[in-house]
């Protein structure tokens, strides 16, 4: 059994203006010591994905549609009390901003030991703090640090703090949401590594949300390209970087600079992404898609698979493609 | 082109657009009503400590490094947006840095800046026609319909078509693409010489970044622009630059051309930035250079060469002496005791 399973997840945000579908449809399982990226541009939908995992999207974000199944309990039907133990008991999240996560006012010991006792009360106040120590002792901290203040250390420090909590109470799934776009590269790499060793050690299951394609090459066994809401290409790192199928992804693979290519060509998208009050009819990339056909602009396509776990939607891998107009 | 008898009286030459000599800039750093009470020596940021280097005429030439290391404090100190500490700033040839009232107005025409942020560097209040166009308004040139002419042509310049689309719109119904469009246009309507940018496409969304640099790229072509290009991302800065200079807590570590700067990289610290820079190939495995510890703050700068402490190669002589920028090979310039030539 995959240790998270999503299901048709659908959410809106419900505006005064009407409806946004920010998230439609999408389904992905996770298996543990896997690492899955999600990757899009802003308004893409994948940060609201990401929360909606631990039904963390607020009002006006609602879910309208679909499962989230973790170790096989549907999160998405669960009263708000046992979400608790769900939210950093069995899924955690570190947020991208780690100036503003982390309480100015509290030490460090104290954000350790309000969170691992309000999950087990039963634990007390200096073994929570041991429990902390060992923790920092994993993320390269020294543990007299746990006296100081927030604001007593760097970004780089901070952020690996927020990934102490994050694992402090050992979940299963960890969802890292651009945890690296406020740093600096060679503070990037250092939180990276980190990530990567600690999902090892622990044995959890990551999910890495970025709108860098290369950190999410790189660094993650599978990928879903995100556009608009809508899941356009689902495969493994590796598969995806040799053969990118769908259109939107191979543009996303030119546009970026590659510092190992000598003379490269960077070829932009052309046009900008669709505004999610009124998003465009048949497929949302169309607009911008120098394939696109007369069905593509009236009729969605479907998430197929065309072989090796790779999914794309896409009307171009239809055998009806090469005779429709 | 490097004889000595093209240059100016100030010594600099003439292909060069701008130069910077021994540059510095010290914040003060605010006391405490206790320690004024106890006369504690005043302390400085030192945000930009002695940097020498020259933009040529038609380049782009990169300040690279991270956050805190002086690339946007220079970038603004050569605009005039900031009061150096010392140092001089050459302007074809004259030193920007003596210059006050209307010759420093004058001098402002030619040289402008794109800031990082295109919903902060927009007035919300302001039409497209009236923002683009303040420039202009500004240096007394012209308004009314003569304005909205020009307006339209650096709009058609920089790919907002059809003009009359955008003119009478307001910022917020533009998107972030198209507002760094607005304030590249802005920047090169009173055709300056010179332009700043600073990490001008780091908020764009990807698959328009490319667009962007594009763009620049052609409007140094026809307009004949020199740039100064800000980022800390050093896979942009490989794509678009000339010559690029790694800067370190207010220093220049090494400066060179790209191709020698990612080919050939000498300095311990642009190593390991080079090595820390994803590659978007999952097959691909990096060869890592790992560093100790975080950048310093620049309150409390390290003694003798600034990198010692995070340096995986240092020596007793790093800790004790500042190395010297140094000429390594033609045009490649490090500041390192284990590089000699």
């Amino acid at each position: 059994m995959p240790l998270l399973e999503i299901n048709s997840l659908t959410v809106d945000y419900r505006t005064s203006r009407g409806a946004i579908r920010a998230v439609e449809n999408v389904s992905f399982a996770l298996k543990k010591g896997e690492t899955l990226g999600l990757v899009g541009e802003s308004g893409s939908g994948k940060s609201t994905l990401g929360l909606s995992i631990i039904r963390l999207v607020s009002y006006p974000g609602v879910i309208v549609k679909g499962h989230v199944k973790i170790d096989g309990k549907d999160i998405v039907r669960l009263p708000e009390h046992e979400l608790r133990s769900v939210r950093g008991g069995k899924v955690a999240y570190i947020f991208q901003d780690p100036m503003t996560s982390l309480n100015p006012v509290k030490k460090i010991s104290a954000h350790f030991v309000e969170l691992i006792r309000t999950h087990e009360p039963n634990v007390n106040r200096e073994e929570a703090l041991e429990r902390a120590k060992t923790v920092l002792k994993d993320l390269g901290i020294r543990p007299e640090r746990i006296n100081d203040y927030p604001h007593q250390f760097s970004g780089g420090m901070r952020q690996r703090i927020m990934i102490g909590l994050a694992i402090a109470l050992n979940p299963g799934v960890v969802i890292a949401d651009e945890p690296t776009t406020a740093l600096d590269v060679i503070v990037q790499e250092k939180i990276l590594d980190l990530l990567e060793s600690l999902r090892n050690a622990y044995g959890m299951a990551l999910i890495l949300i970025s709108h860098d394609l290369s950190i999410i090459l790189e660094r993650c066994d599978r990928v879903i390209v995100m556009y608009a809401g809508h899941m356009l290409e689902h495969a493994s790192s590796t598969e995806l970087h040799k053969n990118p199928m769908h259109p939107y992804t191979q543009g996303l693979l030119q546009s970026i600079p590659n510092v190992e290519l000598a003379d490269q060509k960077l070829a932009a998208i052309p046009g900008s992404p669709p505004n999610m009050l009124n998003p465009p009819r048949g497929c949302r990339f169309w607009p911008r898609c120098s394939y696109a056909k007369k069905i593509c602009r009236t009729k969605e396509p479907p998430l197929i698979d065309i072989g090796h776990n790779h999914l794309v939607r896409c009307f171009k891998y239809h055998k009806s493609w090469s005779k429709v107009e | 082109m490097s004889d000595a008898s093209n240059t100016t009286k100030a010594g600099q030459k003439l292909s060069e657009t701008v130069k910077v000599e021994h540059l510095k800039k010290y914040f003060p750093v605010q006391k405490s009503f206790l320690e004024q009470l106890f006369g504690r020596k005043m302390s400085y940021v030192k945000a930009v400590d002695d940097i020498t280097f020259s933009v040529k005429r038609g380049e782009i030439f990169t300040l690279a490094g991270e956050s805190g290391c002086g690339k946007t404090t220079t970038g603004r100190l050569i605009i005039r947006l900031l009061e150096p500490t010392a140092g001089a700033i050459y302007f074809n040839g004259v030193d920007t840095t003596k210059l006050k009232g209307e010759k420093l107005r004058l001098l402002r025409r030619k040289m402008q800046i794109i800031f990082q942020d295109p919903y902060a560097s927009l007035s919300p209040r302001m039409k497209i026609v009236d923002a683009v166009g303040h420039p202009l308004e500004i240096h007394g040139l012209t308004t009314g319909k003569e304005k909205k002419k020009m307006v339209s042509e650096v709009l058609n310049k920089v790919g907002l078509t059809p003009p009359e689309q955008f003119i009478n719109l307001y910022p917020h119904q533009l998107s972030g693409g198209q507002r760094q469009r607005v304030a590249l246009a802005r920047s090169i309507i009173l055709n300056p010489e010179f332009i700043v940018a600073d990490e001008p496409v780091s908020m764009i969304d990807v698959s328009l970044r490319a667009t962007l640099i594009d763009l620049m790229l052609n409007l140094r072509k026809d307009l004949g622009l020199t740039y100064l290009f800000i980022t800390h991302d050093l896979a942009v800065a490989k794509y678009i630059s000339d010559r690029i200079a790694i800067m370190y807590l207010g220093k220049i570590v090494e400066m060179s051309s790209k191709e020698s700067i990612f080919l050939n990289p000498m300095h311990p610290y642009t190593q390991a930035l080079l090595s820390a820079i994803p590659i978007p190939n999952p097959e691909r495995k990096r060869k890592r250079i790992e560093l100790i510890g975080e950048v310093p703050s620049a309150i409390n700068i390290p003694t003798g060469c600034r990198f010692h402490p995070r340096c995986p190669y240092k020596k007793d002589e790093c800790s004790r002496k500042a190395p010297p920028i140094t000429e390594v090979e033609k045009e490649h310039f490090v500041a390192c005791h284990l590089i000699k030539s």
